[in-house]
């Protein structure tokens, strides 16, 4: 890739006698949203935390923003935005004053291409806050809380933002909102962006690629569409006729209903269903958990298996 | 200002620091006068400064009048310059060592960490949070001593400025062995057990409210290794008559020893500081303090 913003090869974690990551391989393109799915203890917080230069890996090879993260020079951190998670910290401060001073730092990392630090005012309005701006932190509500989160990880104005389960506690508007912001990260200031979530439909929403971590490997790679098409191929025809419901799982669902239609007359409520991106998900979660033996849980879940 | 490409540093200097470490001490500075801000907008912190400073200016104003045995020298005037040394320690020691234990638990030094040199920042302001620190209690216990308790300053300006001077010295012979402790400690019951009572400890082996010579020769050995002795030793020697030192170990001032032993606590303390505050930074991450906070609700809980 030409414009390679994060990449790793043969990334592996190891705590104790335990393998987290048994040889993880992404690459990141500048201006993309990569949302890395996977089930809890999957190793997606210890990837994500690798890149961000906060945890040490065991072995493989590491590239974010140019350099190895475990060995970067504080300047590195000054175009990389985390989105952390709320805790109890700064808590008898103000808003504003906290995004003023956590911003200051990124001042001498401007550039005329990329002001940083970000306007105080701008960003509150952007994330939502600017009632807030004098507020204590102690009196925020989680929602707020969390949007002044995502505003002091973007503060600094990052190429690369990390975004771990950013929207844990969002209220669907707030949802929304934040995949606004998102989006106009991207396409305005060409941020890139890598994010982890338990949520498909948001992976769906933001991500121009989904990668699947199970079992400590990266087990899909792929557009949310080219996912859903890639694992279950099949979908899902559903008719009644004369009071009974039938389901059929069809290779080229076209021409099977095509013929069904033609020679039934009685055909009532048809219904064809694309294998979904949870259905490619679930599916694949499970074969990692179960080793390869798709099993009654595929059929219900994933439709498409027989 | 340089402009630069990320990921490269800007080149400028200002004095022997790279100029993006002077820009984040800068940062830091503020961060330590918008903490101290906020701290005395804060009543329990208000109840804090209060608290220990309004009783051991009550214990001066009970004493006012009370001389030291055999001379002619009063209470307050030996007691005061070593309860400031004791405030000294005590602040100086404990005040970033809570502060670190606490402040990474709440997932603050995450934060700082996640910045451009933000590390460096935090450790900035946590000097000038803590040096301002000293005033309300210098408000509380000077104050009223010089005004209304008839401490005099013997040495006049010379006195004045080597009470700065002792403050300050003070500060960085405690500040490094507080944020030491600060980080090696995982709860903030350890800075109690591994912070609070040793200094504790240091205060009656020091000479506060008892001179030294009156303590059992051992217990004038072991103050004579801490630097709580020696600040309240400085002290003494700028607000008190020159006589008063027969109430020092050895019946003499002893200002050199006193800026040697303060000197090599201050220099253990700066060697090992900056290793230990990297050591532990490198090991902080989202998990990492979400991990604690489940234990600390556990704890509580």
């Amino acid at each position: 890739m030409d414009d390679e913003v994060v990449s790793a090869r043969g990334l592996r974690m190891r705590y104790g006698t335990k393998d987290v990551l048994e040889g993880v391989d992404l690459s990141v393109g500048r201006g993309e949203v990569v949302a890395l799915l996977g089930p809890n203890g999957a190793g997606k917080t210890t990837t994500i935390e690798i890149l961000e230069g906060f945890r040490d890996r065991s072995a493989g090879e590491v590239t974010v923003l140019g350099h190895d993260p475990a060995s970067a020079p504080e300047s590195w951190r000054a175009g990389i935005g985390i989105v952390l998670q709320s805790w109890r910290d700064h808590r008898r401060w103000r808003v504003r004053d906290l995004l003023v001073h956590l911003g200051d730092y990124y001042r001498p990392y401007g550039t005329p291409g990329r002001p940083r630090p970000r306007d105080v005012d701008e960003l509150l309005a952007t994330v939502g806050l600017d009632d807030s701006a004098d507020q204590l932190l102690m009196r925020l509500s989680g929602g707020q809380r969390r949007r002044l989160d995502v505003a002091i990880g973007i503060v600094g104005r990052p190429e690369l933002l990390f975004l771990d389960e950013p929207t844990a506690g969002f209220d669907p508007e707030a949802r929304r909102d934040f995949h606004d912001v998102v989006h106009s990260l991207v396409d305005l200031e060409d941020t890139t962006v890598v994010l982890t979530t338990h949520d498909l439909s948001e992976a769906e929403k933001l991500a121009d690629r989904i990668l699947i971590l199970a079992g400590g490997r990266i087990v899909a790679d792929g557009s949310p569409d080219a996912l859903a098409r890639q694992v279950a191929g099949r979908a899902e025809v559903r008719w009644s006729r004369g009071g009974e419901r039938f389901v059929h799982a069809a290779d080229d669902a076209t021409a099977f209903v095509r013929e069904l239609l033609q020679h039934d007359d009685e055909v009532t409520d048809l219904e064809v269903r694309r294998a979904s991106l949870e259905d490619t998900y679930v599916r694949l979660v499970h074969q990692h958990e179960q080793g390869h033996e798709p099993s009654t849980q595929d059929e219900r879940v994933g439709g498409a298996v027989r | 200002m340089t402009t630069t490409t990320s990921g490269t540093a800007p080149s400028r200097s200002v004095g022997r620091l790279p100029a993006p470490v002077a820009h984040a001490v800068r940062v830091g500075a503020r961060r330590g006068v918008t903490e101290f801000r906020i701290s005395l907008r804060n009543p329990e912190d208000l109840m804090f400064y209060l608290g220990w400073g309004g009783g051991v200016l009550l214990y001066l104003v009970l004493n006012r009048d009370a001389l030291v045995e055999g001379t002619s020298i009063t209470v307050p005037a030996l007691a005061m310059p070593g309860l400031l040394a004791a405030m000294l320690v005590f602040g100086g020691v404990l005040g970033p060592a809570f502060a670190l234990v606490l402040e990474r638990e709440d997932g603050t030094l995450l934060r700082a960490k996640a910045a451009p040199h933000g590390m460096t920042g935090y450790v900035s302001g946590q000097v000038v949070l803590q040096a301002l620190g000293m005033l309300p209690m210098l408000a509380v216990i000077l104050l009223p001593s010089v005004l209304f308790l008839g401490v005099d300053m013997h040495r006049g300006l010379v006195g004045w400025l080597a009470l700065t001077a002792t403050l300050a010295l003070g500060l960085v012979a405690t500040l490094p062995i507080g944020m030491v402790i600060g980080s090696v400690a995982r709860k903030p019951n350890q800075v109690s057990t591994w912070g609070m009572l040793p200094v504790l400890a240091m205060g009656a082996v020091s000479g506060i409210f008892v001179p030294l010579t009156q303590l059992a020769t051992w217990m004038q050995v072991v103050g004579q290794v801490f630097p709580m002795y020696w600040l309240g030793h400085v002290m003494r020697w700028a607000f008190l008559p020159e006589e008063a030192s027969v109430l020092e170990p050895g019946g003499e001032w002893r200002i050199l020893e006193a800026v040697g032993v303060l000197g090599l606590w201050t220099a253990v303390g700066l060697l090992l500081a900056p290793r230990v505050l990297r050591r532990m930074a490198r090991r902080e991450s989202g998990s990492a303090v979400e991990a604690r906070k489940q234990e600390r609700m556990q704890r509580i809980g």
